[in-house]
């Protein structure tokens, strides 16, 4: 049985390693439309600060897939899919044979229409290339204008501020993190972003991007206020790459619907990663979640299935970790509850940049953000994905130094007799 | 395979587990000289909590499913195929936390200074870890479960 | 040291650390019950108050980097052969509180110890010596009463016997483990003791506190106490082990009672004792119903009711002037076996003026006790054990020669499991977890540690006792009980070996 994955991300690279756990001689081959070995892909933060080099960014060593048996065909990107032959076709012409496919190509970063926004020095910020692009910046450009000011979007402002480019943030919503954070782990960052020199501008978005000559000069923001820039970083998001399901019967939602084994609703095929919408264990229905832990393990699982290991997915849990210039940042499941239906417990003390709020719904912990203190956040995290009755240590979840000494003997003694 | 497990019964608290640890993680592997002069010194891969009278270590337990590899953006952490060992590559790290946000156990330590974590190697082959070794009350076991 | 009333600074211990050594790890602040090591954060450094330094060694014992030593104190008082430092420290102490002087384990004074004047014989050309491990060495021993006679009829080959045995205890080795009362010692130490008797094949003793409700399985391995006061008493308990043990009196503090504070009564020790908790548990110093030979008879014979005739009945005394008469008197109540305790028997809490100037040396008054059951002609209607200062092997096998069934031991077993003997176990804080039941310092004793300590105790004197048994050509215990042959005495005046029974050593 030939499996094919297109993509060479984090959830590739799970299944990869998935369906060698099971099958150790069918075999593999992944179609990648990027030139490179997979890359862990929130580094090309670190890459473009300075931090570290090309050389580290690597996400396996240098002979993975040699050692794997998997065949790498870089470069070429997959064109569309025939269902019926049970090939993928490729745009170089080619095509490639599967007899169990599975689609890990990713998120794509979506740009807005803005006026100005055709033409050079517009920037996204979620490959290897757009980090090598937005490294040749330093020297030429003084100020970029970063639009979008969640996960992708700070860090693209932080690499940039790192490398002596001062930096202005856009960000439509009234506070910075909105998504993923809430507005007090939000402002705890955004004083400190503020503190090292990156300009934050709330509630307001870019109307137009000023050229002269062809050249960035400035952005105008919808309140008309002006500013000067020589480069844009559009960073408002990313959705499901899934152009290449178009047509062939795979259904779609956000994202290409994958079930609890990762197969869409054709069988033999497999969605994992972010452009999969796939069920996650706190909501109890299906959502694109488009972080690294989650590509991984659908990528694993549906490796792991792929190879007929009948292993179902429990679901993934959205989380984020996170440093803004020593300021380390968690938040896990339900951050921003939607309804009166959860308890909010929390510990504010922004003068000390440290916050702790956990989210319980029916004595069950489904979230919690931490920042400052964030040591053993994985004990909750465990909690939250055991779906444990937290009722009699409720009051200790606000603990800074909680752990497994603030909870009843039975809990604490059941949790740690269980290997995982 | 073998792990390590406390037993929170009779653990006595006197933390010499963490100390073995630190000291066979040193570049001397002599408790003195690695206290007095190592810069930095290496932190002790086992968490020991305190409550009141209630102490024990928690140790890493090398996960068969290890949540710290899956999310790991650096491919710093690899579950070894034949001892089931997860090893942790601190040059590859970035410290970006994300398996102290997803280990279940808590026990990733984190170093910000360095920006690194630091886990439980069990002490890479040794016949007894050390942190059994040093426990004087046998409240650290190494055994099959 | 400042703040400390003047002669608080003539401390008995000095506490040395070896600052090129010391790395901070903080292990002695931690395991030090008496708070002398504290840990400066600001300074990075670990002090000590030498004050309150008990000399238990478990910092020394624990620290990893050897930077600790406890000295005594090396400051010297003028020499005064009357007015020893100990005098002056106890005057001094009792100026400032107008209390009695209270300690722990036994006698501590420097009496003639009578094992150490006493020397075995062995065998040199004739009754050749024996090779315990190639041939047979008997040490089981039977305790209970045996009949003054024994009949037989049949005989052609087919002896049958017709006489009725009272019941008796196999016991492997001829060392049990003395009374111990659950509140004085913790639930650790008993299970320790309870698993070590029962791989061992010998006795541990509950002592007054009762039975935990998870030392039952050990019953074959068990004897309950039954002291003044009565604690934990009831049918169940009675017949939860194979013995039930009357004590009279302790060795350590004869004539006197006992005291477990109310805060030392938790809820585990209150349901085993079956007192409230927070209770003082105040031990009468008599039994209430027993002033006389006659009344000791009606409880022996009331236990026996109790437990169908099927337990054996031990009495416990106190080693004191006239113990040969008291146990001839015990044996005539109806003792199975008569325990009987030597002044160096320990305890978890005397005054020190008692445990120190109290009660006769246990090889004396074993001694005396033996003779004069001989001599009455009931030496076998009980069997003696003796406690008291029992430190080795070669005690056991003198203690055996001068008369014993055999011993107790209680200070030794608990030296096995860490015990320093500093004789401060009446605080609770006991550092090696022994003499405490705060939760903190009690897990310091791991049962399975425990269980295998003081089983290795058990065995490897056995192997010393099989030795010296080899050595003096007998291969069974049985046939050194009451030897005295095998024994001479060094240094002792006529009165000394008269009253021991032994010749001088020479003769």
């Amino acid at each position: 049985m030939e499996h094919v994955i297109i993509g060479n991300g984090a959830a590739a690279i799970g299944a990869v390693e998935g369906i060698r756990e099971i099958d150790k001689a069918s075999p593999v081959t992944i179609v990648s439309a990027e030139p490179y070995r997979a890359y862990g892909r929130p580094l090309i933060a670190n890459l473009l600060s300075g931090k570290i080099v090309e050389a580290d960014i690597y996400y396996r060593a240098d002979d993975f897939y040699e050692a794997r048996g998997v065949k790498l065909l870089l470069g070429e990107k997959a064109a569309r899919i025939d269902v019926e032959k049970k090939r993928v076709v490729l745009e170089s012409g080619k095509a490639v044979s599967f007899g169990r496919l599975l689609i890990a190509t990713g998120g794509i970063p979506f740009i807005p229409p803005i006026k100005g926004g055709e033409g050079s020095s517009i920037y996204t910020f979620t490959t290897l290339d757009d980090a090598k692009n937005l490294e040749a910046l330093p020297g030429k450009v003084e100020r970029v204008v970063v639009i979008g000011g969640g996960l992708i979007g700070l860090k693209a402002a932080e690499s940039l501020h790192d490398r002596g480019i001062k930096v202005t943030v856009v960000e439509l919503a009234d506070r910075i993190l909105s998504s993923a954070f809430d507005r007090e782990a939000g402002d705890i960052v955004e004083k400190r972003l503020k503190e090292i020199g990156i300009e934050i501008v709330l509630e307001n978005s870019v109307k137009e991007i000023v050229r002269a000559k062809g050249r960035i000069k400035a952005v105008i923001l919808n309140n008309g206020e002006q500013y000067e820039c020589g480069a844009v970083v559009i960073a408002i998001g990313v959705i499901p790459n899934k152009a290449i399901v178009e047509g062939t019967g795979i259904m779609t939602n956000r994202g290409i619907l994958a079930d609890g084994n990762m197969q869409t609703s054709v069988p033999g095929i497999y969605a994992a990663g972010d452009v999969a919408e796939a069920p996650d264990l706190l909501l109890g229905q299906k959502r694109v979640a488009p972080i690294w832990p989650n590509a991984y393990l659908q990528g694993r699982y549906a490796g792991l299935n792929m190879a007929g290991a009948k292993k179902p997915y429990r679901g993934g849990v959205a989380m984020n970790s996170i440093e803004f210039y020593g300021i380390p940042t968690v938040s896990m499941g339900i951050s921003n509850p939607p309804d009166e239906g959860y308890v909010v417990r929390a510990v504010y003390e922004p003068k000390k940049n440290l916050y702790r709020k956990i989210v319980l719904k029916g004595h069950r912990l489904v979230g919690a953000v931490l920042v400052g203190q964030i040591q053993r956040a994985g004990v909750l995290t465990g909690l939250m994905t055991g779906r444990t009755n937290v009722e009699s240590f409720e009051e200790e979840l606000l603990n800074g130094e909680f752990g497994f000494a603030s909870m009843p003997p039975d809990v604490r003694k059941k949790i740690l007799a269980e290997n995982r | 395979m073998k792990r390590v497990y406390a037993k929170e019964d009779v653990c006595i608290g006197c933390r010499l587990c963490e100390i073995a640890c630190v000291v066979e993680h040193s570049e001397s592997k002599n408790a003195i000289r690695t206290y007095k002069t190592e810069v930095p010194r290496p932190v002790a891969r086992n968490v020991v909590e305190e409550r009141g009278p209630l102490t024990f270590s928690v140790n890493c337990r090398h996960c068969d499913e290890p949540l710290c590899v899956a999310v790991c953006i650096a491919g710093a952490m690899v579950k070894d195929e034949e001892s089931g060992v997860v090893r942790h590559n601190e040059e590859k790290c970035v410290g970006c936390w994300s398996c102290v946000m997803i280990c279940p156990y808590g026990v990733i330590k984190m170093k910000p200074a360095a920006k690194k974590v630091s886990k439980c190697d069990l002490c890479n082959g040794r016949t007894m870890p050390a942190c059994v070794q040093a426990c004087p009350n046998r409240a650290i076991v190494y055994e099959e479960r | 040291m400042l703040y400390y009333d003047q002669n608080k600074n003539y401390r008995d211990f000095e506490v040395l650390r070896d600052e090129n050594k010391c790395i901070q790890c903080q292990v002695c602040v931690r395991q030090c019950s008496y708070e002398v090591h504290t840990y400066d954060e600001k300074h990075d450094e670990v002090t000590a108050d030498q004050t309150k330094c008990v000399g238990c060694h478990r910092c020394e014992a624990f620290c990893p980097t050897d930077a600790l030593k406890i000295r005594k104190n090396q400051s010297e008082f003028r020499d005064n052969a009357l007015w020893t430092p100990q005098y002056l420290k106890n005057i001094y102490k009792q100026a400032d509180t107008g209390g009695v002087l209270l300690t722990g384990m036994g006698n501590s004074y420097p009496y003639p110890v009578y094992w150490d004047k006493m020397l075995l014989d062995a065998s040199q050309v004739t009754n050749p010596s024996i090779d315990p491990l190639r041939e047979p060495m008997e040490l089981r021993t039977y305790l209970g009463a045996k009949p003054d006679a024994v009949e037989v009829h049949g005989g052609n080959g087919h002896p049958r016997l017709d006489t009725s045995f009272a019941p008796q205890i196999p016991i492997e080795y001829p060392i049990l483990f003395s009374a111990m009362s659950y509140g004085s010692i913790n639930l650790n130490i008993h299970v320790g003791l309870a698993r070590a008797a029962e791989e061992m094949g010998t006795l541990y003793n509950t002592g007054e506190g009762g039975l935990h409700p998870t030392l039952y399985q050990y019953g074959k391995n068990t004897i309950v106490q039954c002291a003044s006061g009565r604690f934990g008493v009831h049918t169940d308990y009675l017949n939860a082990g194979v013995a039930v043990e009357i004590k009279i009196g302790q060795g350590a503090k004869p004539g006197i009672g006992g005291h477990l504070p109310g805060e030392k009564i938790g809820p585990e020790i209150s349901l085993t004792r079956m007192i409230p908790e927070g209770t003082d548990a105040l031990s009468p110093a008599p039994h209430h119903d027993i002033y006389s030979i006659e009344d000791l008879r009606q409880l022996i014979y009331a236990l026996k009711e109790a437990t169908d005739y099927k337990k054996l009945v031990f009495v416990k005394i106190a080693a004191v002037h006239n113990s040969a008469a008291i146990a001839s008197g015990m044996v005539r109540a109806g003792a199975d076996v008569i325990s009987l305790d030597g002044f160096r028997g320990g305890t978890g809490a005397a005054p020190t003026m008692i445990r120190d100037n109290v009660g006769v040396p246990i090889e004396l008054a074993l001694a005396s006790v033996d003779e004069r059951l001989r001599q009455e002609g009931i030496r076998n209607r009980a069997s003696l054990v003796v406690a008291g200062g029992i430190r080795c092997s070669a005690d056991v096998v003198k203690a055996i020669a001068l008369g014993a069934d055999a011993v107790y031991i209680a200070t030794a077993a608990l030296i096995a499991v860490g015990c320093t003997v500093c004789q401060r176990c009446y605080t609770g804080k006991c550092p090696w977890g022994i003499a405490t039941n705060d939760p903190y310092l009690a897990k310091r004793i791991n049962p399975e540690i425990a269980h295998e300590k003081l089983a290795n105790l058990i065995r490897g004197w056995g192997h010393e006792i099989q030795e010296m048994l080899g050595g003096m050509g007998l291969n069974a215990l049985e046939s050194l009980r009451g030897n005295r042959e095998k024994l001479r005495g060094v240094g002792l005046n006529e009165t000394e070996l008269n009253i021991l029974g032994i010749k001088h050593a020479g003769a």
